[in-house]
Order: C-alpha cells, then sequence, then structure tokens
C-alpha cells in the first residue's frame, strides 16, 4: 500500500470521537494556519500541492479558491459539497462516517484561506445518519474551541453547520447545491455570475467536494511541496477510489497515483482481481458520466503504455481511447456483463435525474433511455444505434449544466467501443435476451416506465 | 377545521428541532431550513399530506407553493401515503451488475406487490431508488435511516420480519 494522507488513522479505535482523533494529531492543520500564518499564506500551500478538485472535474483548488471575490463588507462562504451521487461513488460517505473530524478541521483551515466566516457542509438526505454523525463532531469541535467565535484567539469568526438533500443527484452540481442550499428545488443557474462572485444569497461562494477539503489538513500539515511530491505530473497526492463491480475486493482506497491500472485492478491490496475467475471485460473508472473503456484500453493506453490512475493517464487518448479519473468511482464489469443492459441502465439514471430545464436533457435522456430499452429487450432495429448517436451528440454541450453531457458520453462510448454488441442485440434478440439474465419472454414487451 | 391542527401540528420536541435548523441560517434565511423540516414532517407523519406542508409553510414564513414545488421535486419526498416501513432498493449499475433485480423480485415476490406498491396491511412500500452510495456493498435497500448491504435472500427473509414485528426499527438505527 502507498502513503495515505487521509485514511491512515482509520482503524484507530475512536477516530470518529473528539478525544482521539486530537490525540493523533487531529486539528493541528487549524494551529498552525491560525498561529503561524496569514490566509494568503495558506492559499500559496494548496497552489504549491497542485490539489485539483476531487469532485469530478480535477479543477485546481489553489486557484478556484484566488477566484473567490472579496467585496469589502460582503460575507464570503465555503461550501462542502457531501451529495455524493454519481453512480460508483462512495468513498465521501466512507470518509466522513469513519473521521468526521477531518472533514470539519479541513472545513475551519480552508475557510480561514477564503477569509469566509461561515461554512455549511451540504450532504445527500440519504445520508441521514451521517448528517448525525458530522452534527455531533460539529458540536465536539465547538466545545473545544475550534469552531466559534475568535478561535484560538487568533481574531478569527468560523461558524458551521450541516444542511442536507433529499434525493437528487443534480444537487450536485454547485450551482444547484446552492438553490437547494436556498430552500428551491436544485435548478442549476446560468453562469456567469460564477459563484466566486455571486453563490450562496448572492455572495462569494467557494464549493468544494469532501475529499478536497479533508486533503486540506495534510497539505497545511507537511507543506504543499511535500503533497505534491506524491503522484505522478499534475495528478499530484493521493486519491480515494471507490472500487465496485465484479472485483473480489469492493471498497474504498486511498492511491497514490502513480500506480498502475492493472495493478489496481489485480493486485491483493487494491481489488484483489475479477470475481468468481472470470475475465475483465470493461471498466468505468470515474463513474457512471466518463466513458466506458473496452478491456484492451483498461490497462493499456491506445500507444500500448501502461495506463496509470491518473488525470492524465486516464484521460490519454481523449474521447477515442481514454476516458477520465473523475470522482474515482471505479466500476469492472466481467465478461457476463451487458454493454446494452448497463448503458440503458444509467441512462435511466440520468432521466430520472434531469431536472429538466433544458430540453436537450429532459428530452433526450427519455428518449435515449427508450431506445435503449427496446434494443435491450429484443425489438430494436438497426437505425437505432446511429438514432443514439445522434441523439447523445445533441445533448452535448446544450444544456445549462453538464448532467446533459455526463448522459451523453457514457452512450457515445458505448456504441463507440461496443457497437457489435449493439449489433449483436438487433441480429439476435432471443439469445440476447437469454443471455442477459435469462429473462422471460413477457418480459420482453414491457413498457418504458420513467 | 380543529381535527386537522390535530394531526399537522408538530411536538414540541419536533419545534424545538425546527428552531435550531433555522438557527443555522442568517436572519431572514430561513427557507433554507425547508428541506430539513420537511424530513423531520416526513419522519413523523410517513408522508406529506398538503395540510402538514401548509403548517410547514406558517412555520418558515413562506408560501404553500414554496414548499409544495420543493416537496413534489425531491424523490425522498412522499407526496402520497405510503407503507410504514419502505424498503428502497438501489437498482443502479454497480448494484445491477451485483444482483439488485434479483432481489427487487424477490421482494415483489415475497410480498405479494410489484415496485411501487404498498401492502394491503398497509406496513410495506417497496420502491427502487437510485444509487445510494454504497455500490462497493451491492446489493443493497435502505430503510428509513439504516442502509443494509450485502442482501441476501436469506437477510431480506430476516429484515422483512423484524420491521413486520417493529415498523419503527428503521428510525432506531436498528
Ligand atoms: C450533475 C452533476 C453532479 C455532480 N455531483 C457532484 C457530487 O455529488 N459531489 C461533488 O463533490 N461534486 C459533484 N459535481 C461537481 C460539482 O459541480 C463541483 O464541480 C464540485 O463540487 C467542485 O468541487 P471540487 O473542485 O472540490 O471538485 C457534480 C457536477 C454535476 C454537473
Ligand atoms: S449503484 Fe447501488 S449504491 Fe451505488
Amino acid at each position: 500500500m502507498g502513503r495515505q494522507l487521509l485514511l491512515d488513522k482509520v482503524n484507530v479505535a475512536g477516530i470518529n470521537t473528539y478525544d482521539v482523533y486530537r490525540k493523533e494529531g487531529g486539528y493541528r492543520s487549524v494551529e498552525k494556519a491560525l498561529k503561524k500564518m496569514t490566509p494568503e499564506e495558506v492559499l500559496e500551500e494548496v497552489k504549491t500541492s497542485g490539489l485539483r478538485g476531487r469532485g469530478g472535474a480535477g479543477f485546481p483548488t489553489g486557484m478556484k479558491w484566488s477566484f473567490i471575490a472579496k467585496p469589502e463588507g460582503v460575507p464570503r462562504f465555503l461550501l462542502c459539497n457531501a451529495d455524493e451521487s454519481e453512480p460508483g461513488t462512495f468513498k465521501d460517505r466512507y470518509l466522513m462516517e469513519k473521521i468526521p473530524h477531518l472533514l470539519v478541521e479541513g472545513m475551519v483551515t480552508s475557510s480561514y484561506a477564503l477569509g469566509a466566516n461561515q461554512g455549511y457542509i451540504y450532504i445527500r438526505g440519504e445520508y441521514m445518519y451521517v448528517l448525525r454523525i458530522l452534527e455531533k463532531a460539529i458540536a465536539e469541535a465547538y466545545q473545544n474551541g475550534w469552531l466559534g467565535k475568535n478561535i484560538l484567539g487568533s481574531g478569527y469568526d468560523f461558524d458551521l453547520a450541516v444542511t442536507c438533500g433529499a434525493g437528487a443527484y443534480i444537487c450536485g452540481e454547485e450551482t444547484a447545491l446552492i438553490e437547494s442550499l436556498e430552500g428551491e428545488r436544485g435548478n442549476p443557474r446560468i453562469k456567469p455570475p460564477f459563484p466566486a462572485v455571486k453563490g450562496l444569497w448572492q455572495n462569494p461562494t467557494v464549493v468544494n467536494n469532501v475529499e478536497t477539503i479533508a486533503a486540506v489538513v495534510p497539505i497545511i500539515n507537511d507543506g504543499g511541496a511535500e503533497y505534491a511530491k506524491i503522484g505522478i505530473g499534475r495528478s499530484t497526492g493521493t486519491k480515494l477510489i471507490s472500487a465496485s463491480g465484479n472485483i473480489n475486493k469492493p471498497g474504498v482506497f486511498e492511491i497514490e497515483m502513480n500506480i498502475t491500472v492493472e495493478e489496481f485492478i489485480y493486485s491483493d491490496q487494491y481489488c484483489g482481481g475479477i470475481k468468481n475467475g472470470k475475465k475483465l471485460k470493461a471498466c468505468v473508472p470515474g463513474g457512471s458520466s466518463v466513458p466506458i473503456l473496452p478491456h484492451y484500453l483498461v490497462c493499456k493506453t491506445a500507444a500500448g503504455q501502461d495506463r496509470l490512475m491518473s488525470y492524465e493517464s486516464l484521460a490519454d487518448g481523449g474521447f477515442a481511447t481514454g476516458s477520465m479519473l473523475g470522482s474515482g468511482g471505479f466500476v469492472v464489469y466481467d465478461e457476463d456483463q451487458c454493454i446494452v443492459r448497463n448503458t440503458w441502465n444509467f441512462t435511466r439514471f440520468y432521466h430520472h435525474e434531469s431536472c429538466g430545464q433544458c430540453s436537450p436533457c429532459r428530452e433526450g435522456t427519455g428518449w435515449m433511455e427508450k431506445v435503449l430499452h427496446r434494443l435491450e429487450y429484443g425489438h430494436g432495429k438497426m437505425e437505432d444505434i446511429d438514432l443514439l448517436w445522434d441523439i447523445q451528440r445533441k445533448i452535448e454541450g446544450n444544456t445549462i449544466c453538464p448532467l446533459g453531457d455526463a448522459a451523453a458520453w457514457p452512450v457515445a462510448a458505448a456504441i463507440r467501443h461496443f457497437r457489435e454488441e449493439f449489433e449483436w442485440h438487433v441480429n439476435e434478440p432471443v439469445r440476447c435476451l437469454e443471455k442477459n439474465y435469462g429473462l422471460v419472454a413477457e418480459k420482453v414487451f414491457e413498457p418504458v416506465t420513467a | 377545521m380543529e381535527a386537522v391542527k390535530q394531526t399537522t401540528e408538530f411536538t414540541p420536541e419536533m419545534l424545538a428541532e425546527v428552531d435550531r435548523i433555522i438557527k443555522l441560517f442568517p436572519e431572514g434565511k430561513q427557507k433554507s431550513a425547508l428541506l430539513r423540516v420537511l424530513h423531520i414532517a416526513q419522519a413523523h407523519y410517513g408522508w406529506l399530506d398538503v395540510p402538514v406542508m401548509d403548517y410547514i409553510a406558517r412555520l418558515l414564513h413562506i408560501q404553500p407553493i414554496e414548499v409544495y414545488e420543493v416537496a413534489t421535486f425531491y424523490s425522498m419526498y412522499d407526496t402520497v401515503p405510503v407503507g410504514k416501513v419502505k424498503l428502497e432498493v438501489c437498482r443502479t449499475g454497480p448494484c445491477a451488475i451485483e444482483g439488485a433485480e434479483k432481489i427487487i423480485s424477490y421482494i415483489e415476490n415475497k410480498l405479494g406487490i410489484k415496485d411501487g406498491e404498498t401492502t394491503a396491511d398497509g406496513i410495506f412500500t417497496l420502491k427502487s431508488v437510485e444509487c445510494l452510495g454504497a455500490c462497493g456493498y451491492a446489493p443493497m435497500l435502505q430503510c428509513g435511516e439504516k442502509y443494509h448491504e450485502h442482501l441476501t435472500e436469506e437477510k431480506v427473509d430476516a429484515l422483512i420480519e423484524a420491521y413486520r414485528k417493529n415498523p419503527k426499527a428503521n428510525y432506531m438505527g436498528m
């Protein structure tokens, strides 16, 4: 196992409590930042670390922080995105449940850099039990003087609270999250203005993923340069990967981003290989929104190089032969899995989760779901494959928020790499039904329910 | 009128919690408490009836329509009656390839209901839902605040029996 910066203490008994967390060196980053550093110095360390947002887009965190507007007398906010709804992703829940104080500590240190005096953690409603864990941790932090007025006598005030969603993937999109936090429907806003200028209640706001904020703690403790030494190229530091699918050891792993994909899938330290001695068929390396890779592009790039678990290497080859690290939701498919069925399943998800503001997304996702359903259930036509290609192309780039792209990319990649399997579904409708889960005949004509 | 009032008003404990949540936000921004208050109401009443939503609107000094539009947007809120125990089975990709569909049909057959329906005795509602952030522990279902992971038919049998005996167990972190 490589170096662990976030989960190194995860197995220490009682690390979820304040006393143990503190005894293990917790809240040192707050002491260091507030007593010895200016907010600008904290920001500089984060810039030096090369930390990139762990929510999916991988935007450099230091740069994002430097964009926050600072008009006189206007409050600033730091929001933690704990909505975690991208299929395949479950790392934030793990981190918050096991080491809630790491997130609280990261929120204090990060807010100090931004000059924000109020922060909110927005957690998905289904994680209600985690919300209670966080509220307990926050109460402990208040009792021990890490939150509230004049923290450590530094003159810096910071209040932190948790609020929640109620079952809407779209609220992970930062402007939808802000709408939801204001008690509205989760409809993304048109940008600009960006949240850094007009965010929560029209005030300057930064939204960061749970893991991004947690990573600020080791960056301040050990220095940005130390953090930047880990990993490779612009993929600095460690990354939490949620591994699921047909593997022997699913779960959350903290990796250094210079390990190979092959090692990650087959080593006993990580996924432990494909379950039941089966063969690898495909892999979605970064959550349901990123392009699926066929087996021959998983461990090697098109150029024949070893593929690494880094932002750059997973994206090598662009969408033609590569994918994305995304949120680190790593889903592995064995030889028995049906790509058409999986694509239909993901498309149903996006149709269900589209907020409905933009026609290409609202209508296009439902249309693709219908077409994929008829292909999967044995009454598709050859033209349907081109039709799908056409629909996804018209969604991509034509919506207010990137949910449209997230719905289009998996469909495009499935057709790009597995066109033969789509054709097989048209040519051999009965065999594909038998092969896929041995479904019974009457289910073939089941109508689509949205 | 009096009867409606009695069934929609929050208990003193609930009101204290609402008060605490409102105070997490700056003055005048009490609407931000809405999503959490709706969760409190739903945990208590089982679902969100119109008089309950109107009551919440009064509590937060907002218009009833502002409550309805939020309650109907988010998939966790039920604006029609459901069973005392909601079994929400994840149906998304990673769970699907680990047998979520088999679990859903198993529950359908066991309870004699289809996805989305409630048993005649009003105890169980089965609902297939999208990814709950437990993909590595698939197949899984959520009941109240509790995650049940690595489901097997035997596990489903056991938890249905337990919930039948004590439908409130789902909010007590069984
Ligand atoms: C549809 C959609 C869903 C998203 N869901 C999440 C999410 O659940 N968690 C998250 O951290 N970011 C999510 N994002 C990304 C956020 O918009 C935002 O980029 C991120 O929270 C920024 O934090 P970071 O810079 O720390 O990554 C989502 C984006 C989109 C378009
Ligand atoms: S796919 Fe079922 S919990 Fe994520």
